[in-house]
C-alpha cells in the first residue's frame, strides 16, 4: 500500500495548495477499507463477503462556514473538482450562518501509527476460519438440541488505511486493523424466541486485534452452554417486575456506560448539532463541573490510549492527538468529549475525540473507548452482599430519551439474587431509569480482575448516518432500588 | 455521477470476466446531498458521489460474494475472482437452488427515468437547499425558538445482470426535509419526503413544526398507565416499521422468528388493520424491480387483521414448496433476508379531528423516538414520545405533558384501533424505504414511564 500513499500525499498537497487562497481552512482525507465476513448458519456457510472501498473527503472552512464534499475517484481532476464543489458548498452554508465556526489551535504534525497485531486476519486461510466457525456452530445446536432452530458462528475482520492532510500543515498517515468473533443460539417454543451469544450479542470486532482475537475468544469452549441456555430460557420464569437490586454483567455495562454517558457527553451534541436527528443532551455547560452525575464510586473516562480498544487510535480525524479524559469524577461532572470547534466555543483544546466514518463522511465527535474505572468488590461478593436483586447480562435491546436521561434496557439473560446467592434464571429481563439517579444509586463496582474492554462497532449518529467502532471497560457493578421486568 | 452506461459496462465486463457456473452483478451508484442545520444555522453541507458493485459467484450450490467501489479493470476482474475464490472453498450452502431467471418484459426496463424519477431532484442545487433551510431558520427564528434538522436529495442508479440473462437498470431520486424546532420546554417536529425535491414544501414544514413547537410550551407531567391514545401518522409508521422487520420477511418466518410463523391465515390484530407493500405504486417511492433484479410484486401481507402473506427473495422463495421471490431482496451484503420496503396502510374515514373528539382522557402523540424490540415474537417493542406530545380529556386537546415511555406490542395495539384517518402520509423507514401511514386512535396503550421534559 506503500505507493497508494504516496499518491494520496501528492494529491492531498495539490489539493491543498489549490484551497489555500479560497478558504480559511481546508483538510483532506484518504482513506481505505477492506473488510471481510465469515457467517456460517445451521451447518453450512450463510456467506462470505470480502470487500473493499477508497475514497476522499474535502472539508473546509470559509467565513466561519463549513463545507464538505468526496468522491471514490482519486484522480487530481477529480479532487480539484470537490475541492471546488466544497467551497461552493460552504458558500451556500454561509446564506443561513450562525456564530461563525472557528477552531481550536493544534499543533502540525508529521507521523505514521499502526494499530498493533499478532496474526494478520486477512492472512489466514478461509478453510481455516471455516473449520473454526463449523466446530463452534455444531457445538451451539448439540448443547440447544432441536429447540435451538437457528445457530450461528461468524467472524469478521476490517482494515482502514487513511491519511489526514491540513492546511495547517498535517500530513497523518494510519493503519488500523480490528478483528473479532461470536456465536449465537435463537431457541423457538410456542410463541416465544429466545436469544443467547457469546461473547457479547451482536458485536463480533471485539477490537483492534489480529486473528488472535478469535483464538482467544475459545468460541468452541462456550458454545454448548450457549445452545443449552438459549433452549433453557424458553422454559424459565420471566423477570419478576418491581423494584430491586440490579447486578450488571459487563457485557450489559457497555451499552449502559454508551448511551447514558458516552452520548450525552459528546460537545457537538450538547450545543445542539444532532437536535434533528438523536437528539441533545441533559449536560449542558452550566452543569459543567457542578452536577453529581453519580455516585462516589463512579469515574468515567473516554481514553483513546488504552490498548486495541475499537475508539483506540493515535490522532483523531482533525489531526488532534489520542487522549485519556476524565468525564465524571468520583460521580461529578467534569469533562466533555470534545472537537476543535466545540471546543473552541468552552475556551479549550480539543481532546481529540472527531471521526469520520470513512471518506465519504464528515467528522464528527464520536466515542474513543468510555470507561467505568474498576472498584474493589469482586462479583461474588457483589452477589453476597445482596438480600434481594436480579443478575443481568448481555445487552438485547436499548432505548433511550432524545436528552439521555429516561433509558430502558433488556438483556438477554439474568439470575434472580436471594439472600446473597445466585437463585434462577429469568427470560426477557429489563430495567429502567433515568440517568444521574441511576448512577447515584451505584454502589459498587467490580475490581481489575473483573474489568473487561468490549467493542462496539455499531455505534450510530449523524445525517448522513454514521456508524462508529467505540469500545467500553467496565466490571459488573451494582445499583440499588432499581425497576425491573417493565413492560410484562 | 455514474452514468447508465457505465453501470451496463461494468455489469457486462463483470459477467465476462466470470468462469462460474452462475453469476451477478449489481452496481449501486449515487450522488447524494445533505444540508444539515441546527440552532437556526447550517453547521454541516456535504456532497458525495460513489458506487458500489456486488460480485456474487455460484459455483453448484456454493456462492461467494465480494464487493468494490474501484471500476477499473482491473479491480473488476480482481473482485470478480475473489468472489470466485470465497465460492469455491465453502461447503454447500444446502437450500440454495438458483439465481433468479429473467422475466417477460425485463428488456422493456433499461430505462432511465421512470415514476420514481425527478429531474428536479437530480439537478437540485446547494443554494436551493439553503434557501429551504432559510425560510425554516427565518420562522424559527421570529418565534424565538430554535430549529434544527436536514435536507437531503439524492439521485440513485441501480443496474443487476447475471449470467441467466437478467439485465436491468433503473434510476430514482429522493428528496426529504426534517425540521424539528425546540422553545425553552417543548419542541414540535414536521417532516416532507418525496422522489421531487420541488415538491418539498418547506412552508408547511416550518408552519407545522413551529405550531408543535408553540403548543408544547410548559408541559406537565402525567402518571405512566394506559391510555386511549391518537397517534399522528409518523407513530403509526415508526409501528409498522418494526413490524414489517421483526415479522414480515420470509427469512425470520421460515426461522421460526416471526408472529407470522405458523399464523398465516389467522387473525393477529384487529379488522381495521389491513396492510400491504406495493413497490410500484407511485404514492409511496416506487422501484420497478429488487436488488437481483426481479421485479417488484404487491404483496398483501395483513387483511382486515388476518395475516396473509411475507415477502420473499430467491433464496427463500427457494426454501418452500410452491414460493417464487414477490421482488424483495435487499443489496447482496445485507443479511436480514428480505424485508417489505414499500408498505401502505389501509386508511379509513376519519379526521384527526374526530378522533380527537371521541377520546374521553387520553393522549395525542406526534412521533416516537429510538423506538426498539424486547421482544420480536410478541412485536413487544419499547420506546419515547417526542416533539409534541399532549393531553386529551372530554374530546379536546388540554395541553402539552411530559415525554412518556411506552412498553407496547404492535400487534395487541393494532388489535384495539378504534378509527384510522382518510389522510395517510409518507414517512421514511429506515432510510431504505418508505411507509404510508394515516393516524390512528387506539383503545389502549400502554405508557410505562416519564422522563423530566
Amino acid at each position: 500500500m506503500r505507493f497508494e500513499h504516496d499518491r494520496w500525499r501528492e494529491l492531498s498537497s495539490r489539493a491543498l495548495d489549490y484551497l489555500r487562497r479560497k478558504v480559511d481552512y481546508a483538510d483532506i482525507r484518504f482513506v481505505s477499507r477492506r473488510g471481510e465476513r465469515v457467517k456460517v448458519k445451521n451447518g453450512t456457510v450463510e456467506g462470505v463477503t470480502t470487500s473493499s472501498e477508497t475514497g476522499f473527503g474535502v472539508r473546509v472552512l470559509r467565513d466561519g462556514a463549513w463545507g464538505f464534499a468526496s468522491s471514490s475517484t482519486p484522480t487530481l481532476e477529480e479532487v480539484l473538482a470537490v475541492a471546488d464543489r466544497a467551497v461552493a458548498i460552504a458558500k451556500a452554508s454561509g446564506m443561513v450562518g450562525g456564530h461563525g465556526a472557528e477552531l481550536s489551535p493544534v499543533e502540525p504534525v508529521e507521523d505514521a501509527w499502526k494499530s498493533p497485531y499478532k496474526e494478520d486476519p486477512f492472512e489466514v486461510k478461509l478453510e481455516d476460519k471455516l473449520e473454526v466457525l463449523l466446530e463452534a456452530e455444531k457445538l451451539v445446536r448439540k448443547g440447544g438440541g432441536p429447540s435451538v432452530r437457528v445457530a450461528e458462528a461468524g467472524t469478521e475482520a476490517r482494515r482502514e488505511e487513511k491519511s489526514f492532510a491540513s492546511t495547517e500543515g498535517s500530513y497523518i498517515e494510519q493503519e488500523i486493523t480490528e478483528c473479532g468473533a461470536g456465536i449465537a443460539a435463537y431457541a423457538v417454543g410456542t410463541g416465544d424466541m429466545q436469544r443467547r451469544t457469546y461473547p457479547n450479542g451482536d458485536r463480533q470486532l471485539s477490537g483492534c486485534y489480529g486473528w488472535e482475537a478469535v483464538k482467544e475468544a475459545k468460541l468452541a469452549d462456550n458454545a454448548e452452554r450457549v445452545g443449552r441456555e438459549a433452549a433453557q430460557l424458553l422454559e424459565a420464569e420471566p423477570c419478576p417486575s418491581g423494584v430491586t437490586d440490579v447486578i450488571l454483567d459487563s457485557t450489559q455495562m457497555v451499552l449502559q456506560i454508551h448511551e447514558s454517558c458516552g452520548h450525552p457527553t459528546e460537545l457537538d451534541r450538547v450545543f445542539g448539532t444532532e437536535a434533528g436527528y438523536a437528539g441533545t443532551s441533559f449536560l449542558t455547560p452550566d452543569k459543567l463541573g457542578k452536577l453529581r452525575y453519580g455516585s462516589e464510586e463512579v469515574t468515567l473516562v473516554a481514553d483513546a490510549t488504552v490498548p486495541h480498544g475499537l475508539g483506540t487510535f493515535k490522532y483523531d480525524d482533525e489531526g488532534v492527538p489520542g487522549q485519556r479524559t476524565v468525564l465524571v469524577d468520583k460521580g461529578l461532572f467534569v469533562n466533555y468529549q470534545t472537537s476543535r470547534e466545540t471546543a473552541a466555543r468552552l475556551g479549550q483544546k480539543s481532546n481529540g475525540t472527531m471521526r469520520a466514518d470513512g471518506w465519504n463522511r464528515p467528522p464528527i465527535i464520536r466515542m474513543t473507548n468510555i470507561n467505568l474505572e474498576p472498584g474493589d468488590w469482586t462479583l461474588d461478593e457483589m452477589i453476597k452482599d445482596t438480600k434481594d436483586g436480579v443478575l443481568m447480562a448481555v445487552n438485547r435491546s436499548w432505548s433511550i430519551d432524545d436528552r439521555r436521561l429516561n433509558f430502558q434496557f433488556g438483556t438477554e439473560i439474568g439470575w434472580e439474587i436471594k439472600d446473597g446467592s445466585l437463585g434462577r434464571m429469568v427470560k426477557n429481563p429489563n430495567y429502567t431509569g433515568i440517568t444521574p439517579e441511576f448512577w447515584a444509586s451505584c454502589d459498587a463496582v467490580g475490581d481489575k480482575r473483573h474489568w473487561k474492554l468490549w467493542g462496539t462497532p455499531n455505534c450510530g449518529k449523524g445525517e448522513p448516518p454514521q456508524t462508529a467502532h467505540v469500545g467500553h471497560g467496565s466490571a459488573p457493578a451494582r445499583f440499588r432500588r432499581v425497576r425491573v421486568g417493565v413492560g410484562r | 455521477m455514474i452514468t447508465r452506461e457505465r453501470v451496463l459496462e461494468v455489469l457486462d465486463k463483470c459477467l465476462r470476466y466470470s468462469q462460474a457456473d452462475q453469476a451477478e452483478v449489481v452496481v449501486l451508484g449515487g450522488d447524494t446531498y445533505l444540508t444539515r442545520y441546527a440552532t437556526n444555522y447550517i453547521h454541516q453541507n456535504t456532497a458525495e458521489s460513489n458506487a458500489h458493485v456486488y460480485v456474487r459467484t455460484v459455483f453448484g450450490k456454493k456462492v461467494g460474494l465480494a464487493t468494490t467501489n474501484a471500476l477499473d479493470d482491473e479491480s473488476l476482474r480482481a473482485t470478480v475472482r475473489l468472489s470466485e475464490d470465497t465460492a469455491r472453498v465453502q461447503p454447500d450452502l444446502a437450500d440454495f437452488v438458483s439465481l433468479p431467471g429473467p422475466e417477460p418484459g425485463d428488456e422493456d426496463d433499461l430505462v432511465a427515468a421512470g415514476p420514481a424519477y425527478a429531474e428536479r431532484t437530480a439537478s437540485f442545487t446547494a443554494d436551493e437547499r439553503a434557501e429551504a433551510v432559510g425560510r425554516i431558520t427565518a420562522l424559527s427564528r421570529r418565534e424565538g425558538f430554535e430549529a434544527a434538522g436536514a435536507f437531503q436529495t439524492g439521485v440513485f442508479m441501480v443496474g443487476v445482470a447475471n449470467s441467466l440473462g437478467v439485465r436491468r437498470y433503473a434510476e430514482t431520486t429522493r428528496a426529504s426535509l426534517t425540521a424539528i424546532v425546540m422553545g425553552p420546554t417543548g419542541s414540535g417536529y414536521a417532516d416532507d419526503l418525496s422522489v421531487d425535491a420541488g415538491a418539498i414544501d418547506p412552508e408547511r414544514v416550518a408552519e407545522v413544526a413551529v405550531k408543535k413547537c408553540r403548543d408544547s410550551q410548559d408541559p406537565v407531567a402525567v402518571e405512566p398507565g394506559e391510555y386511549e391514545v391518537v397517534l399522528e401518522p409518523a407513530a403509526v409508521a415508526d409501528m409498522v416499521t418494526f413490524l414489517g422487520y421483526l415479522g414480515l420477511g420470509a427469512l425470520a418466518f421460515q426461522e421460526g422468528r416471526s408472529f407470522a410463523s405458523g399464523n398465516i391465515g389467522k387473525p393477529v390484530t384487529g379488522e381495521q388493520f389491513t396492510l400491504w407493500d406495493d413497490g410500484t405504486d407511485p404514492a409511496g417511492l416506487p422501484f420497478p424491480f429488487d436488488f437481483e433484479g426481479v421485479r417488484r410484486r404487491k404483496v398483501m401481507l395483513i387483511e382486515d387483521g388476518v395475516v396473509k402473506n411475507v415477502v420473499y427473495d430467491s433464496y427463500t422463495a427457494g426454501r418452500e414448496e410452491g414460493k417464487t421471490s414477490t421482488g424483495h431482496a435487499l443489496p447482496p451484503d445485507l443479511r436480514y433476508g428480505p424485508l417489505p420496503l414499500n408498505m401502505f396502510v389501509k386508511t379509513g374515514d376519519a379526521t384527526l379531528e374526530e378522533m380527537i373528539a371521541s377520546t374521553k382522557r387520553g393522549l395525542l402523540v406526534t412521533r416516537f423516538h429510538y423506538t426498539n424490540p424486547l421482544h420480536p415474537v410478541l412485536t413487544l417493542i419499547t420506546g419515547m414520545t417526542r416533539d409534541g406530545t399532549f393531553l386529551i380529556e372530554n374530546g379536546k386537546v388540554k395541553g402539552p405533558v411530559k415525554n412518556m415511555r411506552f412498553t407496547q406490542g404492535i400487534l395487541p395495539a393494532f388489535a384495539a384501533i378504534e378509527a384510522v384517518s382518510k389522510e395517510a402520509r409518507l414517512c421514511d423507514m429506515f432510510g431504505l424505504g418508505a411507509v404510508s401511514a394515516p393516524a390512528m386512535k387506539i383503545s389502549s396503550f400502554t405508557f410505562t414511564g416519564q422522563t423530566q421534559f
